[in-house]
Order: C-alpha cells, then structure tokens, then sequence
C-alpha cells in the first residue's frame, strides 16, 4: 500500500478506514511496556529445541509484538483515532536443504511449540521442489544483547490530547494562512521484537517510527483550478522529539526544510501560501534543464533508482512478476567498470544512520546491521543480499537487510537505508544554485514512476523553482522530468558537503507476493543533474 | 478453519455488543483462509498459507468515536477491545461528521462462494504451479508467477439492530514469462471466484506465446499512436477514474468533476457516448457483497451513462448535507462493450499499438486526471490488421478522461481485477518516452 491509497481511504470517511492490522487492543498505561525477556526466552527455546527434535538444520523464531497508532484528522475535524496492537510467533527452518515457515497468534509453550512442528513439516514437503540446497553464510550466535531506537520520548505514550492539539493547531494554522482544506495525520509504529537462532543468539529490540504529515489544497474560485502541497517532513526512527520543530534543525532558504525535528505549523503555514502561489505560476516550457534536487525530494529518486534495482533478488528474478527484475545484472557488476553513475557519485547502503527508519541493531535474521558500499567513485560494487544469497557474490557475510513486516509473515530481502554520500568539498545550496544557468529547483517529493527493469522513470515534485543565470527566479508548475537511470546519474556534476545532509524515506515501500511493507531511509545533500528532460504536466478535459 | 457461518458470525457480534457501555456500537468481523503459491527462475520459491480474523470496534459517546481492533476471541479479549474503543471516545473530540449506526435492512443476493475455491490445498497449488512451470521450460522459458486463493467471510452487526453476512471465494493467478535471452515476456492474469473455472495451463499459454513472440523488440518514436488496450492495460486507468468519483471533493471544487464556478459535473457529458460505466454487486461474473462496511445497501449504480455523468459516491455525513441518497463507493465495475473479440479488433487496425498491460501508474495531475506509467510484457506493432513485429516498451502521460473520449471500437468485456472490461482500441494515446526495460 503506497502512502497515497492511505490518504485515499481516510478521505471515504469516519467508519470506512481500512486499517491493515490485527492483534488485540492497546490500551493506555502499561500497554506499551514490553513482555518480560525471560519469558520470551523460555518460549524460544520451546521452539528452538522441537524445531531440532523434528530434523531442522537451522531454526529461528521471532517473537513480535506491532503498536501501531493513527491520529486522523481534517480542518477542525478529528476523523480517527485508532490503536492497535499484532503479537504472534514466527518461526523459519531449514529441514533438508529447504526453507519452511509458519506462524502463530498463541503465544503458549505448546503453541510455539506445534508452529515449530508445522515449519518443518513444510519444508520436509517442499524439499522435493527443491533444485538446490540453501546455502547460508554463517552467523556467530552472540548471546543475550538488546538494542532499541534511542529515543528521547516514546511517541506512543504520549497522551492522545496532546497529539490531537497539536494537529488541530496546525490545522488551523493551515486555514488562517488561505488554505482551502487540509487533511492531516500521524502514524506511529513500535516494533518489540525478540529474535534467537539456532546459531545461539537472543535479540530483544524496542523500534520506534514516526510520520507526520498534510496536504494542503488551495483553490482558485474563478479559474477552478485547484493545487496541493505536501508536508516536508519525513519519516523518521525517532520519538516524539521530531515534533519539537527546533530552530538548530532547520534548513532556511527559498522554504524552510528540516533535519531531524519537524515544525509541522510552520511548514502548514508555508504549504498555503505556495499551493496559493502555485496557481498563477509560470507553467515550465518543455525542454532540458539542470535539476537541483533537494534531499526531500532526491530520497525518491535515490530509492526507485539505486535501491530497488541492486535488490539482488530482484537482479536474480524472483520478483519478476510482480515489480519486475534489473538493469543491473551480475555481469555488470563482475565487470567492475560498469558506470552507474559520475566519478562524483558514491551511494552507500547500512541499516544504522542515526534517527533513519532501517536502524536496526540486528537484521530478522539476527545478522548484525553495518554499512557497505554500492557504488563508488560511480561504478558498480555490490547489492543488497543476505544469508542464504551472499555466497552468489563469493562472499561470506550477510549484508544484514532481512526484514519481516509482521510475526506472520516470513523475511526476505529488504532494502536497508541507501543514500548519496555528500561531496567532499565545501559547497553550500546557494553556491551550487550559483553554477547554475538554465534549471529548476525541486523540493518535494511528488508523482513516481519507473518502468520493470528500473531504467525509465518520471518524476514530479511539490515546490519547482526557476533557476536563471545562478538566481532563483520565481515558482514554476506542471513540472515533471523523465530520464534513465544510468544517463540521470552519470548526469550528477555537483553535490553539497555534509551539512546540507537530510534523510528522507517511504514507510510503506513494497515487496513480495503476498506484499509485505517497510520502513526505509535516503540520505542527501543538495545534488545537481545536468541536461534533463523536463516535461509540462497540464492537458485540457 | 472452514469460515466462520452466518450464526457463528451472529453469535460473537452478539457477545461483543453485549459488552458495550457506549451510546452506540458498531462492529465489523473479518475473516480468511489464504494459501498460496510463488515460483521464479521455474521454481516454487515460497508457499504458505494463512488464518486471519479480524474484529474492528467502533464505540461513540455522542459524536466521540474510538475505535479498537483484535485478533483474538477468547471473551476476555472481546470485552477488552470494546473497553479500549470506548477509552478512545471518551478522550476524542466531538467529530460533527459523525453518523450513527444505521438500523437493519434488507440486501440482494450475491452469489460469491463456491465449494470448488473452498476445497483447494497445498496439492492443487503445486499443481497449479507445475501447470505453468512445465510449458514454459519446454519451450526454454522462465517462468514467475503467483496464485492466491481465499474463503473469506465478512460480518457486521450494530446497536441499532443491524446484521449482515457475506461469505465469498476468490482464486488470483498471474504469470510472467520471460525468454532466456532477457528480450521477450508476456503475462497473464486471471481472476474468478470459482476455481473450476480457472485452468493455469490454459491461460499460461498466453503468456508463453507473447514471451515468444515479443523477443528483440524494435523501438519507435514516442507519440500519439492509436492503441488496443487489453483489459489489463486499462483497468488500472479506469480504475483510478472510478476511485475519483468523490462528491464531497467534486462540491469543494477540488475534483476533475468540478466545474469553474462552482457545482458539479453531475448531468454532464464527459466522455464519448459508447461510454457506459455502472457497478451492481450481484451481477455473476464479478459479484461483491452486497453491502458496505457501515451497513448501507450497495445497489445497482450507473456512474456513467451514455458519456453522461449519472451519480457520484457520497458518505452518509455528506448525502445528509446535500441532502441526497447516500450512494456508497463502488465495487466491481461494469463498462459496456461490443461484440469484437480482441483478434477482431487488431484485425480491423491498419496501424497501432497492442497493449497487453500497464505498469507504475502514478497521478501526475488530479485536476485532469492525468496519470503516468509505462507499457509491459507484450507490446506490438499492428499493420494491416496484423501483428507486425514487437516493439520496446513505452512511458505515457494520458488521462482516462481524454482516452474515453477518443473511442474507435471498444470489444467484448471480459473479466479482469474483479471488473468486466471490454478490450478497446482508441486513438491519440500519449507516448512520451521509450523503455529500455523488457
């Protein structure tokens, strides 16, 4: 589900919202307290020893409880206030060679206890399908750790009068500023996770996600023509200190845009005189243009461009019917040559970025999250893999990016966080602005699309400035730009040094068959792309 | 777990009523038997199968709602959930919007579950699965697909009186094949409620041929090009249409339905006059339940008729305001067709483009209905009334609207995603960049 089937299904209306969770109900005080770890311990090694008992290799259970929260709300209107909450068991074997999974909402020792059974049932059947055995590269069992998103205070405990204060605040705001409406929302997910192998590890995590967001929607009476600006925020691994908007973390300039805390107000306020000014801005002539990319919208790009196409799955085939496979195929990269992008462009990949959304201290899978390269110096380096893939590359170690969305459903592949390094040397926005003589500014993320093999892509935005002659010259719309992947990223001549570095990310990036969700993050400063493709949007109906 | 029945369904919606303390209660119960199967590379790569239920609980205090949900049903945890619901209420504002539950009524029959879905298991899958793999390595191809089968029930009952049950099945099947040198794949997707009439060779065949037949594509010129969409390269774009028919956004004049001024296109022409778009969960091809989650009746509904814009969707809050039935939002969609197959429409082309299915719809423009995405798994060059060769992939930025109002012939429908869409062939489709991707 893309973030925009969300806000289409609270816009039906009070009653109708389609909320993709199960579990038993939150309550307020003492709901958010995690299970004890000894007694999710005790019922690992329940599985742990039955899965050994019945022929399993390998063996590893997650004991998962999800918190999720929405606070909905438009105008003066709070629409709903959900909570919920998901526990259950997942338990993944390797029995002859083979993969089997299964899972449980009775979390009881015999419960557990008949999941184990059943996976590997599952996989003793399966093993005749099996060409060849599963391959995994070795894990050191670690024991008894625990980690947990360092933040300062949980969202979820905090009260829901405060929450709904302070969006009906921004709310207001919104409307006082010209706005026509304004729909509004918060979503908070807690991820308590308790994961142990048969390698002889206990991973006991507490996750903490955030995403505040709006679109403002201003209308022009006499035309009848309408425009929208979204939220520049982004989602974040951080507590409800993102909320404080304070002023260290803000990013002045044409619109203020933010690090890590959010002035939600302030950037309402911001989004009404824009979608107002928007609708008598000068309409972009078709053409070629030097982009300027702000982090808040380069994110997007980052993410379909490089993300998904070094998925090494993806690369190998198996999401070939549902998003598709790769450019970037293994030859490429054994080539060591292959230029994905300029000399300037290096992407990295970890899952332990500071306040990022795949922050982890270990990956479902129990592997220890790091950083790696993907690209460097534009070429080629590596992918995404894991386990049971790493040996396709000749290596030994998982890269650590295993994910599972629920206890339910069984990991695989995810991405990690995959972000541009900033440039090495000094230059600031308003310097990189300055080289330039014929471009557009886009801040925002906006429309996207990319074709099966991650070439062709477009692009729009939510803020698009004229750049002439190294000045901002005024707002523009109707602003979209097409290109392809290698041509757009071997187009990058500039990027801005470390302090313009923002983390931008998606809460509900899209895998598999069945889909499963996740969280991740895009770091960038400011970067430059030169001569491409810019197309005008509007059409008569 | 078989579903639940109808007086199973009664008996919990019952209990968990009994629970409430609050002025009013509404509770909605959800639940499905899912398996399925995936395979690339010719190979299964995962199976699995799943029991969910569901209880969602909305309790109100006056005009505060909260709302509570659950997956487990000993009665500790019913009443639990109804006590959190009813927390939530009593710390939310009043919502002026909110309506209260609505009293019983009667709904039609809609015939969705069939004992031939109901029956299937792992064995049927592999089958199902092998039945695809098997051509397709015959023939030196890779194989990756996807089949996903239901038995489903859904309940609701409220402290107004209200009781509805539908129980339903559905089977879900697609498939890309892809040739070995990477340069061709075809697809194909079907999906029915009853299994015995879903045949995964059968319809793999298709997928087969168009992998074949659309190896080392040529590329031509972005442009207006006339088109045959087959059904599922249009779906997604009518769709999205369909989804757009909100009255409230078309009254706040934040809609393509909206008109300079203010009102509504409501009574308008907007589209060609072969153009017929209605919705009627009880109709035997694609049958929905026949009521919606908060109790209303889903009848028969013309959204367009003839071009002309007939009815919009409304939520109780705003019909009240206007004043109007509460027409609820659509499901399933009907779109009137010809009698032409899809072979008899490229027959009668003398120069276009056959679609097989689109790709990455994303809105670019709501006040026109813009949308972009990209061509995929079989796209040919059609001469004279034939197949003249494959050509590459290709990105447009087009709009239902202006598609609908470009109609050369539109086909016999067929059932696709849960609707019944005619193939059609339309002229001046916007092209406006080539894919190298394959």
């Amino acid at each position: 589900m893309d973030r925009r089937d969300f806000l289409r299904l609270t816009g039906i209306g009070v009653g109708t919202l389609v909320v993709p969770v199960l579990g038993r109900p939150s309550g307020l005080l003492g709901a958010t307290t995690p299970i004890p770890t000894a007694d999710k311990k005790q019922l690992a090694d329940v599985v742990l020893n039955a899965a050994r008992a019945k022929g399993a290799s390998y063996a590893d259970v997650r004991i998962g409880r999800y918190l999720n929260q929405f606070v909905i709300t438009r105008e003066d209107k709070v629409q709903n206030i959900v909570n919920t909450e998901s526990y259950g068991c997942g338990v993944r074997v390797l029995a002859d060679g083979t993969w089997g999974f299964a899972a449980t909402s009775q979390v009881t020792k015999d419960g557990v206890a008949k999941a184990a059974e059943q996976a590997v049932a599952i996989a003793k059947a399966n093993a005749s399908l099996q060409a060849e055995p599963v391959r995994l590269a070795p894990v050191k069992g670690i024991g008894e750790v625990s980690w947990r998103t360092p933040v300062v205070k949980s969202a979820i405990e905090v009260p829901i009068s405060e929450k709904v204060e302070l969006l009906m605040e921004v709310n207001a705001a919104a409307l006082a500023a010209g706005a026509n409406f304004i729909n509004t929302f918060l979503f908070l997910v807690n991820e308590q996770k308790y994961f142990a192998s048969s390698d002889g590890s206990y991973i006991d995590q507490d996750v903490h996600r955030i995403w505040p967001s709006f679109t403002v929607t201003v209308i022009d009476a006499e035309s009848g023509k309408f425009k929208t600006r979204d939220a520049l925020s982004s989602p974040m691994g951080m507590g409800w200190e993102y909320m404080d908007g304070r002023a260290s973390e803000k990013v002045t300039g044409v619109t203020t845009r933010y690090r890590n805390a959010y002035d939600m107000k302030e950037d309402a306020v911001a989004a009404a005189g824009q979608a107002r000014e928007a609708l008598s801005a000068k309409p972009v002539e078709a053409g070629k243009y030097d982009l300027v990319l702000d982090p808040s919208h380069l994110w997007l790009t980052i993410h379909e461009s490089v993300g998904h196409p070094l998925e090494l799955d993806r690369v190998l085939g198996y999401e070939a019917n549902y998003a598709g496979t790769s450019f970037a195929t293994l030859d490429k990269w054994r080539s060591k040559s292959f230029e994905y992008g300029s000399k300037k462009v290096h992407l990295f990949a970890d899952k332990t970025q500071d306040h990022s959304l795949g922050a982890v201290g270990y990956d479902d899978e129990g592997v220890a999250c790091r950083r790696w390269d993907l690209v460097k110096d534009g070429i080629l380096v590596n992918y995404q893999a894991i386990r049971d893939q790493v040996h396709i590359l000749g290596e030994n170690a998982s890269h650590g990016c295993c994910y599972a969305d629920s206890w339910s459903s069984v990991q695989f592949q995810r991405m990690p966080n995959v972000s541009l390094a900033a440039g090495d040397e000094e230059k600031s926005v308003d310097q990189l602005i300055a080289g330039v003589e014929k471009g557009i500014y886009i801040i925002g993320d906006g429309s996207y699309s990319i074709d099966q093999q991650r070439y062709n892509f477009q692009f729009g935005g939510q803020l698009f400035y004229e750049i002439k002659d190294g000045k901002i010259a005024g707002m523009m719309r109707d602003v979209a730009y097409q290109s392809n992947t290698q041509e757009f990223w071997n187009s990058c001549t500039a990027i801005c040094d470390q302090r313009d570095y923002r983390l931008g990310g998606s809460f509900f990036d899209g895998k598999g068959q069945p889909g499963q969700i996740s969280a991740v993050s895009h770091g960038s400063s400011t970067a430059r792309f030169d001569g491409v493709n810019v197309i005008n949007t509007e059409r008569k109906i | 777990m078989a579903i639940l029945t109808r007086d199973d369904c009664k008996a919990i919606l019952d209990k968990v009523l009994g629970f409430s303390k609050a002025e009013g209660c509404e509770v909605n119960l959800n639940g499905s038997t899912i398996g399925n199967i995936r395979y690339a590379r010719n190979e299964v790569s995962t199976s699995g199968s799943v029991e969910d239920m569901t209880l969602v609980v909305q309790s109100n205090f006056g005009k505060r709602l909260g709302t509570a949900t659950v997956n487990e049903f000993d009665d500790a945890s019913l009443e639990k959930a109804v006590r959190r619901a009813e927390q939530v209420a009593r710390l939310a504002p009043e919502n002026p919007e909110f309506m209260p539950p609505l009293g019983p009524r009667a709904y039609g029959e809609s015939k969705a579950w069939f004992e031939s879905t109901a029956a299937i298991g792992a064995e049927y899958r592999a089958q199902a699965a092998a039945g695809s793999i098997g051509p397709s390595r015959a023939k030196k191809l890779v194989s990756a697909g996807y089949l996903e089968h239901n038995e489903s029930f859904q309940a609701m009952a409220n402290s107004a009186g209200l009781f509805a049950y539908h129980p339903s099945t559905e089977v879900e099947f697609s498939v890309t094949v892809r040739s070995e040198d990477g340069t061709g794949s075809g697809y194909v997707a079907r999906d029915v409620n009853d299994a015995d009439r879903l045949n995964t060779g059968r319809a793999s065949q298709a997928a087969i041929d168009k992998a074949v037949a659309s190896r080392e594509p040529r590329a031509i010129e972005p442009g207006k090009y006339t088109v045959i969409l087959e059904p599922a390269a249009s779906i997604g774009l009518l769709q999205n249409m369909l989804n757009a028919f909100d009255a409230r956004q078309a009254d706040e004049g934040r809609s393509f339905l909206s008109k300079v001024g203010g009102g509504t296109k409501l009574g308008e022409k907007i589209v060609d006059e072969r153009v017929t778009l209605w919705t009627d969960p009880t109709h035997a091809e694609v049958p929905e339940s026949p009521w919606a989650p908060d109790g209303r009746k889903r009848d028969k509904t013309v959204w367009i008729e003839k071009g002309v814009v007939r009815n919009l969707y409304y939520s109780r809050f705003w019909a009240q305001e206007k004043e109007v039935a509460p027409t609820p939002f659509p499901v399933n969609g009907l779109l009137d067709g010809g009698e032409e197959s899809l072979d008899e429409l490229i027959a009668g082309t003398r120069r276009g483009i056959l679609v097989t299915r689109t790709w990455y719809i994303r809105t670019v423009d709501p006040q026109t209905l813009l949308y972009t995405g990209l061509t995929r798994d079989g796209t040919f060059f059609i001469e004279d009334g034939k197949i003249a060769f494959p050509i590459k992939n290709l990105r447009f930025n087009e709009s239902p609207v202006i598609m609908l109002n470009n109609i050369e012939t539109l086909g016999r429908p067929e059932r696709i995603q849960g609707a019944l869409v005619p193939p059609m062939k339309l002229r001046d489709f916007t092209f406006t960049s080539l894919s190298d991707a394959v």
